[in-house]
C-alpha cells in the first residue's frame, strides 16, 4: 500500500496535518449521538435501539472484531499489512475449541492464541524474512488456515462428538462479572440493588438511555471482554509512550532511517506481526468460548475482513479501533435483537445526514451541504415509505462505511508511511 | 556471463522446488495421522488416471484458469485485484437472472449471457478502480469490502428479486432456469463424465490474454507500468487509464468465471455453485507465474489434485489434506520466486556492469591508438 510520499517522517499522535478529532471533540459528538439515538428511541418507540441488552450485544459482538482491530494495528505500525487475520482468527477458533474441550476454557484461550500466533510466524517468516509481498502471503495464509482447520477437525473431532466441520462442546466456563450496586451484580454473597436498570425500566428521555448504555457495559461481562477492552489503552502506551513502542512503528514509518539508528528493524516486524496473530487468535478463542460454545466452520464469518475495515476506519489508532468496532457490533446486535430498531436507526441516521448537512451549509461548505440534505431527505423517505431493513443490508453496513470513509476522509486518514511496502536489510530506499 | 537458458532454467526450479516440497510436507502431515503416504499417493494415481477423472479435471480447472487470467492482468502492473472473488459472483447471479430471463436463437443467448457477466464483472471491479483513482483508495482495502458487499447485495438480490418463486413446499433458492438455448452441451464424454464446451471458449481466452498482454501496445504499456512505474509515465503512458482499463478487463474476465458451471451443468444460480474460486485463482496465477501457459498448467494441477483426492476418504484418509499441499505449494512458490528474482537481478547488475566495463575498455583502446 504505497501512496503516501516518503516525505512524513516520525509522527507522534498530535502531528497529523488538518484538523483531527481530539478527545474533547470526540466526547462532544457522542454526547451528540447519544442524545438523538435518544429522541429517535423516544419517537420510534423501539425500546432495543437503547436497551442495556442491546449494548451488551453490541460489546459481545464487538469484542473479536475489535480485537482483530487491534491485531491489525500492531502489524501495520510496524509495516506490515495483513490481510491474513482472518486466517489467524479461524486458527484461533480451532485451537481454542480444541484446548477448551480438552483441557478447559482457559487453556482454549492459551492455545487459541498460539494457533493464531502460528499463523503469525509463517506470514513474519514469508514477508520480513523472505521478502514476499504482504497481499500475497496473507491471502494464502487464509487460504491455508481454512484447509488446516477442517483436516485437523477430520483428526481430531470425529467420532468424538464433532465432525469435519464442528467440534464437541468446550469443557468449562470463564468467570464473568457483573459489576455491584450500579447495575446488580453480587458482594459477598449479598444481591446489591441494580440502580442503572432501574433507571432504565423507567423509560425518561435521555436518563434511561444513558443508564442502559452504562448497565450494559457493566452486566454479565466477559473476563475476556475486560481484558480486550483494557487492551486499548494497553495498545496506546505501549506504542506511543515507550521505547520499544516507538522503534516498532519506526520500523513502519520509514524503515530506512530507523535502521540507521540501530533499530533491528526485521525483530521490530516480527514481534508486530506476531502480537496481530497473537490478538486474532484470541478473538477466534473468544468466538468460541464465549459466543458459540463449540467450533463451527466458518464461524468466523469474515470478522477478520470487519476487523481490518475497523483499523482503516479507526484511522490506524487503538481509539479509532474502539469507537469503529463498537459501532460495527452496536448494528450487528441492533440485527440480532430486533428489526423494528434498525428500522428506528434509518431515521437516525437521515436525521443526523439533515444535521450535517445544516452545518455545512452553515460553514458555508455548499456542495458537501446539498449532498448530505439530499441524502438525508432520501433517507428519510425510505424510513417513511417502508417498516423493515433487509438483513442483508446491515451485514454489509460496517464495509459500506468503511469505504465510504475511504472515499470522503482518505486526506485525513493517515496509515504508516512504509506500511505494505517490503523492507530489505542494508538496500537503498524504494 | 550466464546465459538466457541458464536463466530460464533457474526459473523451472520455482514450480519444482514447490512440487516436491509439497510432497514433503503432505507425506509428514500423512504419518503424522498414521497413514501411508506411498499408498494415498498410489490410489490418488490410480484413481486420477481414469478416464472420469481427467475429464473432471479439465471441468475443474476450466474456472480456476479464467480466474488465474483474471488476476493475472491485474498482477502484470501490480495491481492487486482481491475482489475477483465478489466480481464473479455477482456477474455469475446477474447473468443466470438475466439469461432466464430472455429467449433468443442459441448462439446470441449464450453470447448475450457472457455479455452481461463482464459487463456486470467490470461495472463491480470499475468501483474500486474509480476509488483507487479519484480518491486514491487501495485496490486491496477496497476490493475486501467490495468482496463482502456483493456476498450481502447478492444474497438480498436474490431472495427478494431474482429467486425462481417456491413451488409447494420446494425451499430451494434459485434463479430461475436458463432455457436450452442458453445452455451449451458436452464437448464429448470420458469415461461416463461430460467435458463441458465451454473448455474452448477458456483456451480461446487464454490465448486472447497472451495476444493482449505480449503482444500489443496496450499489453507493452501493462507490463511497463507494473515493473517501472515511473518509467512508464515519463514515457507518456497515463498511470489512472492504465489502472481503470486494467482492473475493467480484470473484472469482465473476472465475469466469465462461473459461466462454464452455468452453462454446463447448473444452468441457473443456485448456492450450490462453486465458491472461493476468486481466491485460489490467486493461488493458481502465483503458481503459473502470471502467464498463461503456467496459469493453465497451475489451473490443471489443483483441478487433478482435486479430483484425485476424493478417493482418499475411502482410503480411511481425510481429503483435506491436499488443501494443506496447496497451501504449501502456494507458499513454496512465492518464496522461490521472491530467490529467484533476486539471484537473477544481482547477475544481471553483474553483467551490465562488465559489458560497461568492456566498453569503457575498448574506448580507452581507440583513445590510446
Amino acid at each position: 500500500m504505497s501512496w503516501a510520499g516518503p516525505d512524513t517522517g516520525l509522527t507522534g499522535p498530535g502531528a497529523e496535518t488538518g484538523r483531527r478529532l481530539d478527545a474533547r471533540r470526540l466526547l462532544l459528538l457522542l454526547g451528540w449521538i447519544i442524545i438523538l439515538v435518544s429522541g429517535v428511541r423516544w419517537i420510534t418507540s423501539a425500546p432495543d435501539l437503547t436497551s442495556s441488552g442491546t449494548y451488551g450485544a453490541a460489546l459481545r459482538l464487538a469484542v473479536p472484531i475489535l480485537l482483530a482491530a487491534l491485531g491489525g494495528l500492531y502489524a501495520e505500525r510496524t509495516g506490515v499489512t495483513n490481510i491474513g487475520l482472518e486466517g489467524m482468527m479461524i486458527l484461533g477458533t480451532w485451537f481454542g475449541a480444541w484446548g477448551g474441550w480438552q483441557f478447559g476454557a482457559w487453556w482454549g484461550v492459551v492455545l487459541g492464541i498460539l494457533g493464531g500466533t502460528a499463523g503469525a510466524l509463517v506470514h513474519a517468516v514469508a514477508t520480513v524474512s523472505f521478502g514476499v509481498n504482504q497481499i500475497v502471503s496473507g491471502v494464502a495464509i487464509n487460504i491455508l488456515a481454512a484447509g488446516v482447520a477442517r483436516f485437523l477437525s477430520v483428526v481430531a473431532f470425529t467420532g468424538a462428538g464433532g465432525g469435519a466441520t464442528q467440534s464437541p462442546q468446550v469443557s468449562s466456563d470463564l468467570p464473568r462479572i457483573t459489576v455491584p450496586i450500579l447495575a446488580g451484580g453480587g458482594l459477598f454473597g449479598w444481591d446489591s440493588p441494580d440502580v442503572l436498570g432501574s433507571l432504565e425500566r423507567k423509560q425518561w428521555f435521555l436518563i434511561s438511555d444513558v443508564s442502559a448504555m452504562f448497565r450494559g457495559l457493566m452486566v454479565d461481562l466477559s473476563i475476556l471482554t475486560v481484558i480486550t477492552l483494557l487492551l486499548v489503552p494497553i495498545t496506546y502506551f505501549f506504542l506511543w509512550r515507550t521505547r520499544l513502542g516507538l522503534r516498532m512503528r519506526s520500523a513502519g514509518e520509514n524503515p530506512w532511517a530507523a535502521e540507521s539508528l540501530g533499530v533491528r528493524v526485521y525483530t521490530m516486524k516480527y514481534i508486530g506481526v506476531l502480537i496481530s496473530g497473537a490478538l486474532s487468535g484470541l478473538a477466534g478463542a473468544f468466538l468460541v468460548i464465549e459466543t458459540a460454545g463449540i467450533y463451527r466452520e466458518g464461524q468466523t464469518g469474515g470478522r477478520g475482513f470487519i476487523g481490518l475495515a475497523a483499523m482503516i476506519f479507526g484511522n490506524w489508532r487503538p481509539s479509532g479501533a474502539l469507537a469503529a468496532s463498537g459501532l460495527f457490533g452496536y448494528t450487528d446486535a441492533l440485527n440480532l435483537r430486533s428489526a423494528d430498531a434498525v428500522h428506528a436507526l434509518v431515521l437516525f441516521v437521515a436525521i443526523a445526514l439533515v444535521g450535517l448537512g445544516a452545518w455545512y451549509l452553515y460553514r458555508r461548505r455548499l456542495v458537501g451541504g446539498i449532498v448530505a440534505l439530499t441524502l438525508g431527505v432520501i433517507t428519510f423517505i425510505w424510513f417513511v415509505l417502508t417498516d423493515s431493513v433487509p438483513r442483508q443490508f446491515i451485514f454489509i453496513t460496517p464495509y459500506v462505511a468503511t469505504l465510504i470513509v475511504l472515499a470522503v476522509a482518505s486526506q485525513r486518514l493517515r496509515m504508516p508511511t512504509y506500511d505494505g511496502i517490503t523492507f530489505r536489510k542494508g538496500s537503498q530506499i524504494s | 556471463m550466464r546465459k538466457r537458458w541458464q536463466i530460464r532454467l533457474l526459473w523451472l526450479l520455482v514450480p519444482i522446488s514447490a512440487i516436491v516440497l509439497a510432497i514433503v510436507v503432505s507425506s509428514l502431515v500423512l504419518l503424522s495421522i498414521d497413514a501411508s503416504p506411498v499408498d494415498a499417493f498410489r490410489s490418488m494415481y490410480e484413481y486420477g488416471t481414469q478416464g472420469n477423472s481427467l475429464a473432471s479435471t479439465v471441468n475443474r480447472a476450466v474456472p480456476l484458469f479464467i480466474a488465474g487470467l483474471a488476476v493475472a492482468i491485474g498482477f502484470k502492473m501490480n495491481l492487486f485485484n482481491i475482489g475477483v472473488e465478489g466480481q464473479y459472483r455477482i456477474a455469475t447471479l446477474m447473468a443466470a437472472a438475466a439469461g432466464a430471463a430472455v429467449t433468443l436463437p442459441a448462439p446470441f443467448h449464450i453470447a448475450f449471457i457472457m455479455l452481461v457477466g463482464m459487463v456486470t464483472g467490470a461495472a463491480w471491479a470499475s468501483i474500486a478502480a474509480v476509488l483507487k483513482v479519484k480518491r486514491g483508495v487501495h485496490e486491496v482495502v477496497s476490493t475486501i469490502m467490495l468482496n463482502s458487499i456483493a456476498t450481502g447485495l447478492g444474497a438480498y438480490l436474490l431472495s427478494n428479486y431474482l429467486r425462481k418463486p417456491a413451488v409447494g413446499s420446494e425451499l430451494l433458492i434459485a434463479t430461475p432456469q436458463i432455457p436450452h438455448s442458453g445452455q451449451l452441451g458436452p464437448l464429448t464424454t470420458i469415461g461416463g463424465e461430460d467435458v463441458r464446451s465451454f473448455v474452448l471458449i477458456a483456451i480461446l481466452l487464454g490465448v486472447f490474454v497472451y495476444v493482449l498482454i505480449w503482444r500489443t501496445r496496450f499489453g507493452y504499456d501493462l507490463r511497463a507500468s507494473g515493473i517501472n512505474p515511473d518509467a512508464a509515465r515519463v514515457s507518456g503512458v497515463d498511470p489512472n487509464k492504465m489502472i481503470m482499463r486494467t482492473m475493467l478487463l480484470s473484472g469482465a474476465i473476472a465475469g466469465l468465471i462461473g459461466m462454464s458451471d452455468l452453462f454446463g451443468f447448473f444452468h441457473a444460480y443456485t448456492l450450490d455453485l462453486p465458491t472461493g474460486i476468486g481466491f485460489d485463482g490467486i493461488a493458481v496465477a502465483l503458481v503459473g507465474l502470471n502467464h498463461p501457459i503456467g496459469i493453465a498448467i497451475a489451473a490443471l494441477v489443483f483441478g487433478w489434485v482435486d479430483r484425485a483426492a476424493q478417493i482418499l476418504d475411502l482410503e480411511g484418509i481425510p481429503k483435506e489434506v491436499i488443501i494443506i499441499t496447496k497451501g504449501v505449494i502456494i507458499f513454496s512458490v512465492v518464496i522461490a520466486y521472491e530467490i529467484v528474482r533476486r539471484v537473477v537481478l544481482s547477475q544481471e547488475v553483474k553483467t551490465a556492469a562488465e559489458e560497461t566495463r568492456k566498453l569503457e575498455q575498448a574506448e580507452e583502446e581507440t583513445v590510446a591508438a
